[in-house]
């Protein structure tokens, strides 16, 4: 007669009939923590930082574009006051210079444009602007990539096609130091 | 007799839901791995304004976020009503940002340094005049890639 163990008497399963309410309970916890959060931008490179200011001076005004915000979030284009919803069509026309007009850029490459804006400008007006201007760009690679490979400017595409639009077109944008009348 | 006969009566109605179980873990893994805790409480206001021209970032882990904007009502007592400047979870200075972003550069595999991104969270409200410090406190680190972090704007769409 030998003494039956208890690990004999016990079941070998273990009910697992609460898993669900136990995952239910991780599970909700998660789905109200969870933020699925959009993380999306506009992706800028800052230049390097050095100590004497960049001498803009030296080139052609012919080539420089330059942009004006103030305290009041109004815009000076090249000397004209400006609506932001122009501003694209403007910078893309000044970029390529499709009818090789003297008073634009000689080239693409050759193109820069100056942003320049007041401590005291809306951070909104500021945004929107330098979306304007890189929405330009974003244009004018589109147009160049369909009429060169037939498909779309996207990060997608292969590497070599990238580099010859960037090499093309490249994106100078120059923001200068800004002007500090209007701080709050 | 009846060429259809009832199967109703004999078939026994419960479903097994031994595969519930399964099924839960499954949706709970996919939580679980969207999950991004928010480790930072945001004491300021922060909504940004809307950009058509928008990049996604990728990594999470190469990221690391600054906020700048109001101090929410409930600071207000105790930082005034101008706009500030808050890294991880407290207010800060510019003077703090360097030493923020090495914290986080640790976290980070030195082969990976080059590829770490500043996402500036603005309040759209806010003036340039923070930003333009903030910014020129970026450069003097070294840490030149930079997001604004924008909406998608619902109103133009890109095409």
């Amino acid at each position: 007669m030998a003494k039956t163990s208890a690990r004999d008497r016990m079941t070998n399963e273990i009910n697992a009939g609460s898993m669900a309410d136990i995952a239910f309970l991780l599970l909700i916890f998660f789905l109200v923590t969870t933020t699925i959060v959009e993380d999306k931008g506009i992706t800028v490179k800052l230049p390097p930082w050095s100590e004497e200011e960049p001498d803009i001076t030296r080139l052609k005004t012919r080539n420089v574009f330059s942009v004006l915000v103030n305290a009041q979030d109004q815009l000076l284009v090249r000397g004209e006051i400006m609506d932001v919803n122009r501003l694209r069509e403007k910078a893309k026309e000044f970029i390529a210079n499709p009818y090789n007009r003297e008073d634009m850029a000689e080239k693409p490459t050759k193109a820069i444009i100056s942003l320049k804006n007041d401590r005291g400008t809306s951070y909104k007006a500021y945004l929107e602007v330098y979306n304007e201007l890189k929405a330009a760009y974003n244009e004018l690679w589109d147009e160049m990539s369909l009429r060169k490979y037939g498909i779309p400017y996207s990060e997608d595409m292969p590497f070599a096609y990238r580099k010859t639009i960037r090499d093309e077109i490249p994106f100078v944008l120059s923001e200068a130091e800004p002007t500090s009348f209007g701080e709050e | 007799m009846s060429k259809f006969s009832k199967k109703r009566g004999k078939t026994s109605p419960a479903i097994s839901t031994a595969s519930l179980p399964d099924i839960i873990f499954m949706l709970l893994f996919f939580f679980m791995v969207v999950t991004v805790l928010r480790d930072a409480e945001l004491k300021v206001k922060v909504t940004t304004p809307y950009a058509t021209e928008l990049t996604k970032l990728e990594e999470k882990s190469l990221v690391n976020y600054l906020y700048i904007g109001r101090p929410l009502v409930k600071y207000q007592s105790l930082y005034g009503t101008k706009p500030r400047l808050q890294l991880g979870d407290k207010f800060a200075t510019t003077a703090d940002i360097p030493l923020f972003l090495e914290k986080h550069k640790i976290k980070v595999p030195e082969s990976r340094h080059g590829q770490i991104t500043s996402s500036l969270r603005v309040d759209g409200e806010v003036t340039m005049g923070i930003v333009q410090d903030v910014k020129t406190q970026l450069r003097k680190s070294g840490q030149l890639k930079v997001n604004y972090s924008a909406k998608k704007d619902p109103k133009r769409s890109k095409n």
